[in-house]
């Protein structure tokens, strides 16, 4: 009876609560930068993908939903040839994000993704890709990394030596 | 058996090991970059340290390089001691302090020696706040990419390149802090096992140029165990495919074959299999529409098998279970060997020897152990490159044993032995028609026509068992190199002959027979190597069938109804192209099964797609007569593309109006195989049988962090397939399976937690660097016996050039001779250009300099030939590199005439 009545007295006091409920889609819910939302491959900030191609997402993912395929230009820069996320798998768990040393993957606080069929949930590289650099911007690897892949030159990236004359005995 | 105290706990240890292969083979994960087992230690990189203790009394120990330290029973030591474990992760944290940030775009990364070490000593924050040290790299060649950045310091690449490979080309540069490891200046490595440096190098420093073409991490590559389809020795390898292309050909340890490594020509000629130039489609020819499909080609083979004689020609490269199909097919009479005649007459003297088994033919790794060589005729370099790394070992390691003996230092003390060895060397007798880079580090060598140089073997023979005949006018100087090599074969423990078919010459079989039986008569344990020209020549010479010139005077006996099948064979690159030719003239239908188009396919009636060795299982049988199992890597898309022997089973089929009593399985055939044929007894025990299971379960052929399964395929439809099913091996195309040791001949990939990179290898190993665990994978077919020798005594009589004509020989070239690996364009980079060589003398009294255009007439051809005068050539005998692309056979061996066009 007391539970009753207790119950009874919830429900009352909620009727002047503020509403929980939103009237989605017109009104839509706030969402955080942090949010795992949609997965989008990011670019650098002088405007080439960001993607390196190392693999590292893939073997992260626990459902296995990532594949691609490294490439690189004449310069030497690594690309994904192909980059493909089967969003019908993908759990939204954020390690390919966690994974990723170039911070090129990213997940966005974008959950509208529902389709009819469920092939068009397979998203390709132009899918993915987004002209921006998203949570990071300024960084791009290829000024931290030792290897000239036509950003920088050798001994030109950050706390980098100029590079040694490999002719010269001095000390 | 000493025993040694690790960290309090007692172990039995092999003696004469340094405490950190003990620890290895215990299974002791302890941290190290300079040694290696093949090559010992030199206590450079000092990331093996380890607490050695006085007694047990000792509490404070001192640290000390595990690798240069032998065991002594009874010693103390800690792997764990905190001070020795703070040393190791120091010395990580030193060598990283210049490491790039690179291994995102690193193609080390996930097989990286580096990584795996710095994560087990536990150096995984860097306090290092200053400038990196950067070097510039070199272009080293189409094969192999520089990025010296990535470098510690270990000295591995110059101590296998050099050291143990005999490179000249790359070395150790600058001073201090800044050595560097290249070339003087950009340029194509030179040595032939450029590309173990790919393995050799704990670091990304020197990475796989084909590979970066289509790159793929370790972790995500399809793999199977398979063999090497590029010359008889028959070298382990893994092959590893992504997306339904084959993407990389690594090392697979064999203690017994190839040991650690292979050649470029192996690791590099892989890519025939994803060429644009596969036959991918079965055509029947001359038809409306020549594609057809499994199902028509079939109903259509019916009309062509069964009325008609049928002719078999088999193939060299193709395997064990596709020759013996296409045998049972159309029946021993009928099944002929697609090698020339000169040919199979001498693999047949090669077979006859091995199979009467009073020598011994020793393994690779016996090679590498043997005190003395002596190598009658055959240009090993070219030819069977990795048996030339191991007679140089053999050489090298010679000259160590002579100091170990007689003062106390271990034969891992690599630096040391160096040191004392000096320049002595081994004993090695190079006799060959051209020099040869083994001639450095031969005692002797001699340059001759083939028939000399089998007389100096006869000559060899005469001196270590007099009943021998003599050779008749042996001159002078033939006699005292018979002498010299003679005395140091019989001063030899285990020596060593080594002859083959480049020459296409009887004699010198028959030669290096005489002298390894007269070793043995003389109570040595005499070794007796050939090499023969492709992967599975020995399995077909095994077969005794007819050679092909046997078919081509069979054939025009036979009725106007022949349909003849081809197997996997190109007879237009070993057989000149009249007798060819003519062949084809005579048959009502051709068939040909093969992988790749070319001129043969070109004259098919039917042509139906092979798979390779990449895309199938098949036995092989190396020069040593070891069988040896190639597993599919993948199973091709391309469903038309099936292994010869399942075509040739369903084509027999057709014929057998019962439908049963065809082999369904690989080891059916190889037992039936066995049971008609007792030269190949215990080939079936080669691998373990299709449906062998480890506790119910498969061997993945997949890693455990294989990725993308759930995408891969997903552009095309978004449900995934089922795994493919292999009914064929006990491998599975999954990342589920039995995840401990496989039985050797079915391991997929070297992997071992906390070990990513091939040296991983170790926690397969007996010991390190010993067998594989459970034996090596490989069933040795012939085995000695006690029959006694049977001495050729048909010496041939001294080459005599002749006026006006030449002896028409082959020269092999390790880059261009082969018919496969041409098809990476790195290799094919490598390949001479057409050439023709007579000696200095010839091409003066001819009046012809270098580039002269020489026509050469052969088989009723003739071929127009840039001249390039060789001044070692011995006179009369003019050499024409063999299996280029688009050259044609010529008759070797026959004498021809030439005229000459100066232009
Ligand atoms: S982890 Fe980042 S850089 Fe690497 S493949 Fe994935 S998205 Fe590209
Ligand atoms: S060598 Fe190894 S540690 Fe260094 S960048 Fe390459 S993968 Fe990373
Ligand atoms: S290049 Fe590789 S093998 Fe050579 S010293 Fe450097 S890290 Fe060692
Ligand atoms: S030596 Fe022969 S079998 Fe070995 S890797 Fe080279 S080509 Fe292959
Ligand atoms: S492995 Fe012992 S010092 Fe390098």
């Amino acid at each position: 009876m007391i539970s009753h009545l207790r119950t009874m007295w919830l429900v009352f006091r909620h009727l002047f609560m503020k509403k929980a409920t939103i009237q989605y889609p017109e009104e839509k819910v706030p969402l955080y930068p942090r949010w795992r939302g949609r997965i989008v491959l990011t670019k650098d900030p002088d405007g080439g993908e960001r993607c390196v191609g190392c693999y590292l997402c893939a073997a992260a993912c626990p459902v296995d939903c990532i594949a691609l395929q490294a490439t690189e230009n004449e310069e030497g820069r690594r690309y994904p040839e192909f980059f493909r996320i089967n969003f019908s798998r993908c759990i939204f768990c954020g390690y390919c994000e966690e994974a990723c040393p170039t911070y090129a993957i990213q997940l966005i606080p974008d959950f509208e993704m529902a389709e009819y069929k469920r092939q068009d949930l397979v998203y390709e590289k132009e899918d993915l890709l987004i002209n921006s650099e998203g949570k990071y911007p300024g960084y791009n690897f290829y000024n931290v990394a030792g290897l000239d892949a036509g950003v920088k030159e050798k001994g030109k990236g950050k706390d980098e030596e100029t590079p040694v004359d490999i002719k010269s005995l001095l000390p | 058996m000493p025993t040694i105290y690790i960290d309090n706990k007692p172990f039995d240890v092999k003696a004469g090991k340094n405490l950190l292969e003990a620890c290895l083979s215990l299974g002791i994960d302890l941290p190290y970059f300079c040694w290696h087992p093949a090559m010992g230690s030199v206590g450079a990189c000092r990331q093996c340290a380890i607490k050695v203790f006085k007694d047990e009394e000792d509490t404070r120990g001192r640290l000390v390089m595990s690798c240069m330290e032998g065991v002594k029973d009874g010693m103390r030591i800690s792997v764990e001691d905190e001070t020795a474990k703070t040393f190791r992760s120091q010395v990580v944290a030193w060598l990283m302090t210049n490491h790039p940030h690179d291994c995102p775009v690193c193609d080390e990364g996930g097989c990286c020696h580096l990584q795996d070490m710095t994560v087990m000593s536990g150096h995984n924050y860097r306090h290092y706040h200053f400038k990196k040290r950067t070097y510039p790299n070199q272009y080293l060649g189409p094969l192999i990419n520089h990025e010296m950045n990535r470098c510690i310091q270990c000295y591995r690449c110059v101590r296998f390149y050099h050291d143990y490979a005999g490179g000249k080309d790359l070395n150790v540069f600058a001073a201090h802090n800044h050595v560097y490891f290249g070339r003087e200046k950009d340029g194509v490595l030179e040595s032939p096992f450029s590309g173990n440096l790919v393995e050799v190098c704990p670091t990304g420093v020197f990475t796989d140029k084909t590979l970066k073409e289509h790159y793929t991490r370790k972790w995500d590559l399809t793999n199977a165990p398979s063999v090497c389809q590029h010359c008889s020795l028959g070298c382990n390898t893994i092959a590893g495919e992504r997306y339904g292309q084959l993407r990389n050909v690594v090392n697979r340890y064999n203690h017994e074959v190839n040991g650690y490594f292979l050649c470029d020509k192996g690791r590099f000629g892989y890519e025939f299999v994803n060429s644009e130039n596969r036959i991918t489609q079965p055509l029947i020819r001359n038809q409306a529409i020549e594609a057809a499909g499994h199902d028509t080609v079939l109903q259509y083979m019916r009309t062509l098998v069964s009325g008609h004689t049928l002719i078999g020609i088999g193939s060299p490269r193709a395997s064990l279970e596709s020759n013996y199909a296409l045998m049972e097919l159309v029946g021993k009479e009928n099944f002929y060997q697609g090698v020339p005649d000169d040919l199979v007459y001498v693999e047949q003297k090669i077979v006859d020897i091995l199979q009467a088994g009073c020598i011994h033919t020793p393994s690779l790794h016996e090679i590498e152990q043997a005190d003395a060589v002596l190598v009658l005729g055959e240009d090993i370099w070219n030819t069977a490159p990795i048996m030339a790394l191991a007679v140089r070992q053999s050489v090298m390691k010679t000259a160590a044993t002579h100091t170990t003996e007689q003062l106390p230092i271990p034969t891992w003390h690599d630096a040391a032995i160096k040191e004392l060895v000096q320049d002595d060397k081994g004993f090695l007798a190079n006799v060959t028609m051209l020099p040869s880079p083994l001639d450095e580090i031969s005692s002797a060598t001699m340059k001759a026509a083939p028939d000399d140089m089998a007389r100096l073997g006869f000559a060899i023979a005469h001196i270590l068992n007099p009943s021998l005949p003599e050779v008749p006018h042996a001159g002078e100087e033939l006699l005292a190199k018979a002498a010299d090599i003679s005395k140091a074969l019989q001063e030899a423990k285990h020596p060593v002959i080594i002859a083959g078919t480049s020459c296409w010459n009887n004699a010198l079989i028959r030669a290096a027979f005489d002298i390894a039986a007269a070793l043995h008569i003389n109570e040595k344990k005499a070794g007796l190597a050939f090499v023969m020209q492709d992967c599975n020549s020995m399995g077909l010479a095994m077969m005794r069938a007819s050679s092909f010139d046997r078919a081509v005077a069979n054939i025009q006996r036979a009725a106007n109804n022949v349909t003849a099948i081809i197997l996997e064979n190109d007879l237009y690159r070993s057989i000149p192209a009249a007798k060819v030719d003519a062949f084809f003239s005579k048959c009502k239908h051709i068939v040909v099964l093969d992988t790749l188009h070319n001129r043969t396919t070109e004259k098919a009636h039917v042509l139906i797609p092979a798979a390779t060795f990449a895309e199938a299982d098949g036995t092989f049988v190396n020069n040593e007569a070891r069988a040896q199992r190639s597993s599919q890597v993948f199973m091709p898309a391309n469903s038309e593309i099936r292994e010869s022997f399942k075509w040739l089973a369903d084509v027999k089929a057709l014929l057998n109006t019962v439908s049963n009593g065809h082999a369904k399985h690989m080891e059916d055939l190889l037992v039936a195989l066995e049971n008609k044929y007792p030269q190949f007894a215990g080939v079936s025990r080669v691998a373990p049988p299709h449906d062998f299971r480890i506790h119910g379960a498969r061997i993945p052929r997949e890693s455990h962090r294989y990725s993308g399964r759930t995408a891969m395929l997903a552009n095309m439809t978004v449900s995934e397939p089922k795994p493919l099913q292999d009914d064929d091996s006990s491998l599975s195309y999954t990342m589920e399976g039995y995840r401990g040791l496989p039985p050797s001949p079915l391991i997929p990939f070297f992997w071992a937690p906390g070990w990513n990179s091939g040296q991983s290898v170790t926690k397969y190993q007996e010991e390190a660097g010993g067998a594989l665990k459970g034996g090596d994978p490989g069933v040795r077919l012939f085995e000695q016996t006690t029959t006694p020798p049977v001495f050729s005594k048909d010496i041939p009589d001294a080459f005599t050039p002749r006026v006006g004509k030449w002896m028409l020989l082959p020269q092999y070239h390790l880059f261009g001779s082969g018919e496969l690996s041409v098809y990476t364009k790195g290799i094919a980079s490598q390949s001479p250009e057409p050439y023709v060589s007579l000696s200095k003398r010839d091409a003066e009294q001819a009046q012809l300099k270098n580039g002269d255009t020489v026509s050469v007439k052969s088989d009723g051809k003739t071929y127009a030939l840039p001249l390039s005068i060789n001044e070692s050539l011995p006179d009369g005998i003019m050499l024409v590199p063999a299996g280029l692309t688009g050259m044609e056979a010529l008759s070797w061996g026959a004498w021809i005439n030439h005229s000459t066009v100066t232009v």
